[in-house]
């Protein structure tokens, strides 16, 4: 039953000797064996072997019984991650390899940032989680490999593009896991799955080694179970990086330090953009619930505004889109990848290119090719740029009024696998709550504050905070956590 | 009808720093293919660039020879289009705001005057990799991708192949005294392209401009160019059109070729590089940069004239070759006579380096030995003609002439006790020139003064050997 | 603002980021471009005349490394990755200049 303890649980068990490393990753594996199938948060190819191999090093060096944080702790990493030696498909077929199996595909040379910084802490590695190719999407349908299914309901989906990482935590397949965010991609599949997922502030975590898809946007976070594995890993993650030149060299606080402190005193910002019609009428009346509970437990809370909220969506596909355009550019077919020969070398870029990219990220890649040529610069990306001080701004004012702000993650539950694929801007308006943070730079992170009632499908309760705000967020949540029991509450597999 | 060429250069500069711009891959020249590499300059997936500062540095040490404006804020943009040279298939350059903006070179035209030729701006981006060219396939060496490259805009103000071959050879001697980049053509170190149009002798307007591509050396680009010129020329005086292209130099052919025409016109999509942040330049950074100035080689000619009273003929040859300029300067501090030491070096050290193939950085005579060696004929301790043969020594062995001098006693004799003896001898052996010079013929002292000297084997001061003579035979 | 503005052509912008696509694909991403280019149009209803742009989420400037030599990767790592390779090289299909 080891699969089912949260980090820190399991952190006590492997400090005090009861269990080994080897048995922890066992146990995940005989999780994920049993409900995989059914879940499908992984890739279909697994390395028990290697990550067995991992365990049984750490036990030998008697680094779970040390303080290292992480020390025998497995961690799920999405496909989207560089670990060294392993395969990093991004759930893209241009990286898979030729045979679309993963064995022929393109292997990661070097360890990626955070993930040497697992390492560090003592962590299993244990790749590698389902995607949205290229994290491109909010339902991880986008996927080249398979369809992740919601833990809640297998017939829908699991919110995207992390939706590996979020299934896998939410369904006990794994203790903790990475995902990268950045439009809502941590935040809105722990809300449709009912986990804790964090988006840092930008710069706080660093990106070296992330597959970049709008690299003024992405930032790596973490899926947990509760409010304080998250801080714990937060603290394994944090840090100046001088890989990374976006990376800011600010102090890392002690996280756990912010944990029991209690709202009281603390303005918690409710904006009112983010209460709007047309959202779903339970998700509405849980989070006024939740905020009404933060309320009660002392918090104050004020109305507030962010006015360019309703531009966000369209900002974001512009900037997004726009730097993934050169972002993936570089899968051609000649250093590793996929290739699809072809009379000349334009030839074989267009041809491995048209075939190894699916429908979304092809979409994607022509629009902020669009946004970017002669003549369409100034009209679309230039603008998207000057909306995004806007919407930054609004933020900077906002935060004099208030210390955290709270909104619904997602203005809807999990929906049917299939239900939007032919509707991107359907879709994308999915990610209206979350898009903002991205813009801003802020960090915020997603919470289960409920269900509905039938089918019952989680919902997620947002708190966002301010520029390297990571402390107040994580008060927030832990306080909220604490006084109800939604973090408690598993699906039935 | 007389014609005019306008040519405007733009010119790319490999950086002279031990590491890549933006990875720790080195820059040396000549490893075995993608031996030089790593995740970031292959542009693999997940990796981030960080800038090479000292490329930052001597991007803006250009712009302070030259005499740009030196950007307080520049910023990074990609530059996309697909090439199998490109790593990430766009290049890391800087677009609309480069680190150096205006500026000019100046150079010496064959009239005599001098001309300045305006620069557009020089800013700072990474080269690309090489592409092998084999029957049925390319290879691609990813070593060279990365290394820092600044690209130097001149406005169209060259009007003549000769005038971008002097551009050329101003902006690389520059470039070169500064310690930016050793401008070696030969591992590409330095490449031109050119764009030339012909107008009108009197025309206001441009003619139709024509990009030139894969000028290998400075003196390529002049011949490129004055094929270039007189196709267009040529065409024109047809009543042609020309049309705007770009062409390759065949340098073997000795011929320009239409290059195959891009399906579409070029749309680079440039935007800011979101993984890199601006560069901000303080007065601090500015003020340190501005210590690392070197002078100009058309000031430190003018200065060794003045300074060392040296003929304009001698300047240019020492001030030609940084290294020799500054073995000169070092060599003839303190001396009283610093064109002599001119002459050392423009004659027997540059000779003795030609003949036996080495530069003067591996010259085995050290310049205060140079030094040491004028001061001895100066003070009369040995001849001019000991001079030399110390200073062939000195060449093979690396010894101080005081040494050599020592050890082969070739010191000078000034014992006038000695040297009278001698001139006994000679005026005893030669009464025929004793008998010319009394009858007045006052040259023959310089036979009688020869024979001094060979009785001494070289070593006796001429000096007090003439007057030792001249006393003895005017009978006082 | 010029009145091609929300129009795309869909072939043209395929071969700048050098993406083969069907018949049928050009087809249905016109139609879908074309609907979110209409919805970002809503961006012009903002004025933005004295905004400056936002590059960076973050204010940090003069982000250097010291110009040191960090040793490089082992030739075997990333040839073994290579769609194909010969030499020591990258191969590709012939380029012609
Ligand atoms: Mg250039
Ligand atoms: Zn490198």
């Amino acid at each position: 039953m080891l699969h089912k303890l949260t980090i820190h649980e399991l952190r006590a068990q492997l400090e005090s000797g009861e269990v080994t490393a080897h048995a922890a990753a066992e146990a995940i594996f005989g999780r994920i064996g049993d409900i995989d199938s059914k879940v499908k948060a992984y890739l279909p190819w697994k390395d028990f072997d290697g990550v067995i191999a991992q365990a049984h090093a750490i036990d030998e060096a008697g680094i779970p019984r040390s303080d290292k944080l992480l020390g025998g702790v497995p961690i799920a990493i999405k496909d989207v991650i560089n670990v060294e030696g392993d395969y990093c498909t991004c759930g893209s077929k241009i990286l898979s390899g030729r045979t679309g199996s993963a064995h022929d595909g393109y292997h990661s040379i070097y360890d990626a940032t955070v993930i040497k910084k697992l390492r560090e802490a003592g962590a299993v590695i244990h790749a590698r989680t389902n995607m949205d190719e290229f994290a491109m999407g909010s339902s991880t349908e986008n996927s080249s490999w398979d369809v992740t299914r919601n833990p809640w309901d297998l017939e829908r989906i699991p919110g995207g593009s992390s939706g590996g990482s979020a299934a896998a935590v939410a369904a006990d397949e794994a203790i903790a896991a990475l995902g990268s965010d950045t439009g809502g991609s941590i935040r809105q599949p722990a809300s449709l799955c009912g986990c804790v997922g964090f988006k840092p502030t930008y710069g706080r975590v660093s990106r070296y080694g992330l597959v970049a898809f709008a690299s003024s946007l992405d930032q790596i976070g973490p899926f947990t179970k509760d409010v304080e594995d998250c801080a714990l890993m937060l603290q394994v993650l944090s840090g100046h990086d001088p890989c990374d030149s976006t990376s800011v060299p600010e102090p890392v606080p002690d996280y756990t330090q912010s944990l029991g402190k209690g709202v009281e005193g603390l303005r918690l910002g409710m904006p009112k953009e983010y209460f709007i019609d047309g959202m779903d009428r339970e998700v509405d009346a849980a989070v006024h619930a939740a905020i009404k509970k933060l309320e009660s437990l002392g918090a104050e809370i004020v109305e507030i505004s962010l006015p360019h909220t309703d531009y966000a969506v369209a900002v974001y596909y512009l900037i997004a889109t726009a730097e993934a355009s050169a972002n993936l550019a570089r899968f051609d077919g000649v250093r590793y990848g996929a290739r699809v020969a072809g009379e000349d070398v334009i030839d074989m870029y267009g041809k491995t290119r048209g075939a190894g990219f699916g429908p979304e990220v092809k979409r994607r890649i022509l629009l902020g090719t669009y946004a970017l040529s002669a003549g369409y610069y100034d009209a679309y990306y230039l603008r998207a740029q000057k909306v995004r001080t806007l919407i930054r701004q609004d933020f900077e004012k906002a935060f004099e009024k208030c210390d955290a702000v709270v909104t619904p993650t997602s203005p809807e539950v999990a929906f049917k696998i299939g239900e939007k694929v032919d509707d991107p801007l359907k879709m994308y308006l999915s990610d209206i709550f979350t898009i903002s943070v991205n813009l801003a730079g802020i960090c915020g992170v997603s919470i289960p504050c409920g269900f509905t009632s039938s089918p019952k499908l989680p919902i997620g309760l947002q708190i966002l905070g301010k520029s390297f705000g990571e402390e107040t967020v994580l008060r927030v949540a832990h306080a909220y956590e604490q006084a109800t029991e939604w973090h408690k509450e598993k699906p039935n597999l | 009808m007389n014609y005019e060429a306008v040519i405007g250069l733009e010119v790319h500069v490999q950086l002279k720093t031990r590491s890549k711009m933006f990875c720790g891959c080195t820059t040396e020249f000549g490893a075995p293919p993608n031996t030089q590499v790593c995740p970031v300059c292959l542009g693999y997936p997940g990796v981030l660039p960080v800038m090479n500062e000292e490329a930052v540095r001597k991007t803006i040490l250009t712009g302070l020879m030259i005499g740009s404006e030196i950007a307080r804020f520049s910023k990074w943009d990609r530059k996309n289009y697909f090439y199998p040279d490109m790593p990430k298939n766009y290049q890391i350059s800087q677009y609309d705001l480069p680190l150096c903006a205006g500026g000019e070179v100046a150079i010496k035209l064959e009239s005599g005057g001098t001309k300045r030729i305006g620069i557009i701006r020089a800013h700072l981006e990474e080269d690309v990799a090489k592409n092998i060219h084999f029957e049925t396939t390319s290879g691609v060496d990813f070593n060279r991708a990365g290394v820092p490259l600044m690209e130097v805009v001149s406005k169209p103000d060259i009007s003549s192949p000769e005038e971008a071959f002097a551009y050329l050879t101003a902006l690389k001697e520059m470039l070169v005294s500064g310690g930016v980049s050793d401008c070696d053509m030969e591992k590409g170190q330095l490449r031109c392209d050119s764009n030339v149009s012909v107008r009108p002798l009197g025309q206001q307007e441009f003619g139709e401009k024509v990009e030139i591509k894969n000028m290998n050396t400075i003196s390529g680009v002049r011949r490129a160019l004055a094929y270039e010129v007189q196709r267009q020329t040529a065409a024109l005086q047809r009543g042609e059109k020309i049309s705007q292209e770009t062409r390759r130099w065949d340098d073997e052919a000795g011929k320009t070729f239409v290059m195959r025409t891009k399906e579409y016109a070029h749309d680079y999509r440039y935007f800011p590089e979101p993984d890199l942040m601006p560069v901000t330049v303080s007065d601090e950074m500015l003020a340190a940069i501005r210590g690392r100035l070197v002078e100009l080689p058309e000031a430190k000619r003018q200065r060794f004239i003045r300074q060392y009273g040296l003929p304009e003929y001698d300047a240019d040859v020492l001030v030609a070759d940084v290294a020799l300029a500054s073995y000169y300067e070092r060599a003839a501090s303190g001396l009283k006579n610093p064109k002599a030491v001119s002459n050392w070096v423009m004659t027997e050290l540059l000779g003795k380096l030609a003949e036996t193939k080495r530069a003067i950085e591996d010259c085995p005579v050290a310049p205060e030995y140079l030094t040491e060696l004028v001061a001895m004929i100066d003070s009369g301790r040995i001849s001019g003609r000991i001079a030399k043969e110390v200073f062939i020594e000195m060449f093979s062995s690396g010894k101080s002439p005081e040494v050599l001098v020592r050890e082969k006693g070739l010191s000078q004799v000034s014992d006038t006790a000695v040297i009278e003896a001698f001139a006994d001898e000679a005026i005893a052996k030669n009464p025929k020139s004793v008998a010319d010079f009394r009858g007045g013929n006052e040259a023959a002292i310089n036979f009688l003064k020869g024979q001094v000297m060979k009785l001494s084997k070289g070593k006796a001061n001429p000096l007090l050997a003439g007057e030792i003579l001249l006393r003895k035979l005017r009978g006082e | 603002m010029s009145e091609d503005i929300g129009k795309i052509d869909v072939s043209y912008v395929a071969h700048l980021a050098r993406m083969h696509l069907t018949e049928a694909e050009k087809e249905k991403i016109s139609a879908q471009l074309k609907d979110i280019l209409a919805y970002v149009a809503k961006l012009n209803e903002l004025d933005v005349s004295n905004v400056q742009p936002t590059a960076h989420a973050t204010p940090l400037s003069n982000i250097f490394r010291k110009d040191e030599v960090r040793p490089s990767i082992d030739q075997t790592k990333i040839l073994a990755n290579a769609p194909e390779e010969a030499r020591g090289l990258f191969i590709v299909p012939k380029i012609v200049e």
